[in-house]
């Protein structure tokens, strides 16, 4: 069904219900190079102001990519429940973003309309939002997962300590990791991207993080972000895998390019539960994902970036995980093309995700060609602390060497707790403490024997 | 100096800069890296950035590579500038018509054509695209291969190599493209080999030789692995991944 707007007697004509978001999507170099973007700020702004006039409902019999031949599509019907949807049932679009924004809907009503609102609900409702607004509602809504730490209270900020290492050497990816429990990261996960994907590597990484967080007694959970088939195959062999990750996508056809269904996510997330090594109430999947994903495989179907960045959250949260972060600069410029871009696209994002209930973290990051640099990741880590994200990923000195592009420096994570008052995991706090990392106050004092000496007698790394 | 707060390298413990080439125990003032780790990653950003968005001097090129009696066509992409060619990679794999019309007028009946493009890196063709190219041109003349001018490319992704290929008819294109820089290296040229390059190939039918530059693969290892490339992919007449499979199947 087609949607109109005039404007000073112009009037804007916008398709169907994915013609309307794509056009109605803040600028950005991915859309413009799927062809489904707004030739202009005044289109783009008829499209935001129709937008903000379409009933909430219109997104419940509308779909972007038909259930017929999506079994994400699907996923979201089946998602969807009426009586969550009750209290914003005859909200427009606009109407919903004041509703949200007004004080009286604080963390219970948030917390209340999880499994009402779809994706593209919260899509098109972060399409008519500033940076501030995006901050001012994701800061109330509160998504707490726990398996050893407890990640995500409001007013603290766990961190991925990330010790990639462009050969999967052990020693290299061992000192990586000490040199980020040094500077206090890690509280939320110590998870390594491997160079290579077989299983036997597999088994061999996160056995000596296991060894490291075992004889160190960290509060923390370790993971191989390998394909999900490589960690099946690892748990089948008795490896101690404690997250389970796979990067996933808002389309079956994306999902495909990944090599994965939901069949299979489903038959993983089972597998890590049977180890029994969280909590019985705990959390133990880890999901990456990213603007531009979809349009990467040719799998968008003409629906705008943000708006599958957002249906791949129905994946994600199908399997109630205790991390998901979107990889938000790493995708390069012809997606996002600048650091105004990246910022928009990681508050975008995180704003999303907790609408959806999920744990949300971001991967403030760059690469090299793309029209950015520290002090664009510096004012969207600061804003991302002021919209309380559950956690951001570190490296030693912003440069992950793997995957040759820049992160977070593990300094950035002190600056968070020094300078924003973000103390990590309750849980990670405490023990930092204990070890003589940290004085009573939270501040880095030491660099503990125990620590600075792991490489020494580790079994494992063979040093 | 200033006393850091931390720095773990004086601290008596196992020295972590002897395992890993990441940037481990940098030290901190504050939240701060001391000053000097601190510019050290900037020159790295700047070089790479540098190396991005500069163009190659494609008259200096052309120059050079006479100087080693190699013939030159300039030829460009779509892309019609550098902020346009990193926007739109779609851009960068299809010939101007021009170019098209330029490379159609050469005559046909190539063995290989050699196409340098500058690809995410000019410095990386600045450096080490001469000797590689006129190194090959050398090499294959001296096993009797017909070969087209070397053509150099601007604004130009991977895929280039199939117009350019269908342009000339050549049989095999051996493209040298300036690859993505990271903070380590901005001079790396990547080499990608395409058999009988048409549009739509996929990146499967593709080999590629990865990270030449001094420091990585040396250019004389380089120029071995591209000709035995080549002459394996002259017997089999099949190149990408299937090419490993084909060669076992011709001993």
């Amino acid at each position: 069904m087609p949607y109109r707007m005039t404007i000073e007697q112009t009037v804007f004509t916008f398709a169907d219900l994915k013609d309307l978001l794509a056009k109605a999507t803040p600028e950005r170099s991915g859309d413009q190079l799927a062809g489904v973007a707004a030739h202009g700020p005044v289109e783009r702004l008829a499209a935001q102001m129709a937008l903000a006039d379409l009933p909430l409902r219109t997104f419940l019999n509308e779909e972007v990519i038909s259930s017929d031949d999506d079994d994400v599509s699907r996923l979201i019907a089946d998602q969807h429940d009426a009586a969550a949807f009750a209290p914003i049932a005859s909200l427009t679009v606009g109407e919903f973003r004041e509703w949200l924004l007004k004080p009286e809907t604080g963390q219970r009503a948030l917390e209340a309309i999880t499994f009402g609102v779809t994706p593209e609900m919260v899509a098109a409702v972060s399409k008519i939002m500033r940076l501030q607004d995006l901050i001012a509602v994701a800061a109330k809504r509160e998504v707490v997962t726990r398996f050893r730490s407890t990640i995500g209270l409001t007013g603290r900020l766990s961190t991925r300590n990330q010790p990639n290492h462009p050969t999967d050497d052990s020693r290299g990816i061992a000192a990586s990791a000490i040199d980020g429990l040094l500077m206090g990261s890690g509280d939320a996960v110590i998870g390594v991207n491997p160079a290579t994907d077989s299983v036997e590597d597999y088994v061999r990484i996160v056995s000596l993080l296991d060894e490291l967080r075992e004889r160190l007694a960290i509060p923390t959970q370790t993971c191989c972000l390998g394909h999900v088939t490589t960690a099946i195959r690892a748990m089948e062999a008795g490896a101690p895998v404690d997250l389970v990750f796979q990067s996933v996508a808002g389309s079956q056809k994306a999902n495909q390019g990944f090599g994965i269904d939901l069949a299979m996510l489903k038959e993983a997330h089972d597998a890590g539960r049977s180890l029994r090594r969280a909590p019985a109430d705990g959390n133990i999947m880890y999901f990456e994902t990213g603007q531009g994903a979809a349009l990467s495989a040719n799998a968008h179907f003409g629906v705008d970036q943000q708006t599958m960045e957002t249906r791949a959250y129905a994946v994600a949260r199908a399997f109630d995980p205790l991390l998901v972060n979107t990889v938000v600069g790493f995708i390069g410029p012809e997606y996002l093309f600048n650091g105004k871009q990246i910022i928009r696209a990681g508050l975008e994002d995180h704003f999303c995700g907790k609408l959806l209930g999920l744990p949300m973290g971001v991967d403030v990051c760059y690469t090299n060609h793309a029209d950015a640099d520290q002090e664009d990741m510096d004012a969207l880590l600061t804003l991302l602390c002021a919209a309380n994200v559950n956690f951001v990923i570190t490296v030693p000195g912003a440069d992950d060497i793997m995957l040759n592009y820049q992160s977070l420096a593990h300094h950035d994570a002190v600056y968070c707790r020094e300078t924003l008052k973000r103390p990590p995991a309750p849980e990670f706090e405490r023990w930092l403490q204990e070890i003589g990392l940290t004085n009573g106050a939270g501040a880095l004092v030491g660099a503990p024997p125990k620590l600075t000496h792991y490489l020494a007698h580790t079994q494992t790394v063979g040093a | 100096m200033a006393d850091s707060i931390a720095t773990p390298r004086q601290n008596p413990g196992i020295d972590l800069t002897q395992m890993t080439d990441a940037r481990v125990a940098l030290g901190r003032f504050g939240a701060g890296m001391p000053t000097r780790a601190s510019q050290a990653f900037l020159l790295d950003h700047a070089r790479a950035r540098q190396a991005v968005w500069s163009t190659v001097d494609t008259d200096r090129l052309a120059k050079g590579l006479g100087g080693h009696g190699c013939e030159t066509v300039i030829v460009d992409s779509q892309a019609q500038d550098r902020s346009t060619y990193i926007r739109r990679p779609d851009l960068g794999r299809l010939l101007s018509h021009a170019s098209a019309e330029r490379l159609t007028a050469l005559g046909t009946g190539y063995d290989v054509a050699i196409v340098i493009a500058d690809g995410l890196s000019s410095t990386a063709v600045e450096l080490n695209a001469i000797p590689l190219a006129a190194g090959l041109m050398s090499r294959f003349a001296s096993l009797h291969m017909a070969l087209s001018p070397v053509i150099v490319a601007r604004q130009a992704r991977v895929a280039l190599s199939d117009p350019v290929g269908e342009a000339l008819r050549a049989r095999i294109v051996v493209m040298l493209i300036g690859e993505r820089p990271g903070l380590s290296a901005s001079d790396s040229i990547g080499v990608y080999i395409t058999h009988q390059p048409k549009a739509g190939t996929p990146d499967s039918s593709r080999n590629c030789i990865s990270n030449v530059r001094e420091g990585g693969l040396a250019i004389p290892q380089a120029l071995d692995s591209i000709v035995a490339l080549v002459t394996a992919i002259r017997q089999t007449g099949i190149s990408g991944v299937g090419l490993k499979d084909a060669v076992a199947a011709l001993r």
